[in-house]
């Protein structure tokens, strides 16, 4: 049921969330909205920007949320929705707890042989082709209406372009990006 | 010392916004600097294992330190403080937002907020792009992988897979005869 396929999708991509947190983005939406469809697209958008929002890495932000909103919305009640963010969560840490403590005990000098750095060196990137993939995959009607909503649709490609232009060329931080895009989402998209 | 090492790590869970990467010279201050656990060559080292391995770093490196220290104990006492911040935060968050989701003023700050959210999430796929090499000899792996996910609708995990697999037999077939 429900709380075994949470437990099995957190804990994969703790095991194969290679390249941080925003890699691991690509593949919590993987399981959770392409694969199970816990949360829809413009749900799964909302968690994404909590957790820039909020202190804390994003994968674990992530798991918690997903964990309570998947068995929400699944229907069941506020406190089976905290045991489901408590699954995701222990889901999420469970693979680094064993790999960090083996790799502790035993592989620690194997980090630097070169067939591990030749694996690392192909999952580089890989890993880009994940975040331009979840990218992507991000740039749907439910985040940025369609051309059919003019005054939604251009408001949203605006604040797409504003954040983008903003982080990467004006070097703003992310956090009053957010805070922009939230007052003038209140002002033009209510 | 399981005490210090739970508070420790809460504080660490507690500051970090956005990325695990951020919080490392917050970590180096207190596990190096003020606690002396590890020495700094060893820190430098234990940090690059932490970013390489998969999950999160943050947690990644509390356990590192928390083994050390107090094995596996010492490991799961780390993992759960510097986790525990972040789940307390995000489950009231959460909580709080089903209720609200409907709400016009609750919608329309997220319908702002999402477009700007996925241009954050492309600006880093561009500055990674350019610190993992990206060039005209090895951009298909990314244009291939992200292919594969956006359009074919394969799971990441593979890609994931296969680039690890591809980048042990590259050094082990191809490498050797260039």
């Amino acid at each position: 049921m429900i709380f075994i396929q949470l437990f099995i999708a957190f804990f994969e991509i703790g095991l194969f969330g290679f390249g941080g947190g925003y890699a691991m983005i690509s593949l919590i939406q993987g399981m959770v909205v392409t694969r199970y469809h816990w949360l829809t697209v413009s749900e799964f958008t909302n968690v994404i920007a909590i957790s820039q929002m909020t202190p804390g890495p994003v994968g674990i932000n992530s798991a918690t949320y997903c964990g309570y909103t998947a068995i929400r919305n699944a229907g069941f009640s506020e406190f089976t929705g905290i045991i489901g963010s408590l699954t995701a969560t222990v889901a999420i840490i469970l693979p680094s707890l064993v790999l960090m403590i083996v790799i502790s005990k035993m592989f620690m000098k194997y980090m630097d042989s070169p067939i591990v750095q030749d694996v690392f060196s192909g999952l580089r990137p890989a890993v880009v082709g994940l975040l331009a993939a979840a990218t992507l995959l991000l740039m749907t009607p439910e985040n940025f209406s369609t051309p059919s909503d003019p005054w939604t649709f251009w408001i949203s490609i605006g604040l797409f372009i504003a954040t983008f232009v903003g982080t990467k060329l004006v070097k703003i931080n992310p956090l009053s990006m957010i805070g922009c895009a939230a007052f003038a989402g209140l002002l033009l998209l209510y | 010392m399981y005490w210090t090492l739970f508070k420790t790590f809460i504080k660490i869970g507690l500051v970090t916004f956005g990325g695990g990467y951020a919080m490392i010279p917050m970590i180096e201050a207190d596990v190096v600097d003020k606690y002396k656990w590890v020495d700094k060559e060893e820190f430098v080292n234990l940090v690059a294992i932490a970013q390489s391995c998969p999950g999160v770093f943050a947690i990644n490196i509390s356990i590192f330190i928390g083994y050390k220290l107090r094995k596996i104990s010492g490991a799961v006492c780390t993992a759960i403080a510097a986790a525990l911040p972040s789940f307390l935060i995000i489950l009231l968050i959460a909580m709080f937002f089903h209720q609200f989701q409907d709400n016009k003023i609750v919608a329309s700050i997220f319908a702002g907020i999402r477009p700007a959210v996925v241009a954050l999430i492309a600006v880093p796929t561009f500055n990674l792009a350019k610190s993992a090499n990206i060039n005209i000899y090895n951009c298909w792996i990314p244009t291939i992988g992200a292919i594969a996910i956006w359009l074919l609708g394969v799971n990441p995990i593979w890609v994931i897979i296969a680039a690890g697999f591809g980048g042990f037999l590259y050094g082990k077939y191809i490498r050797p005869t260039e």
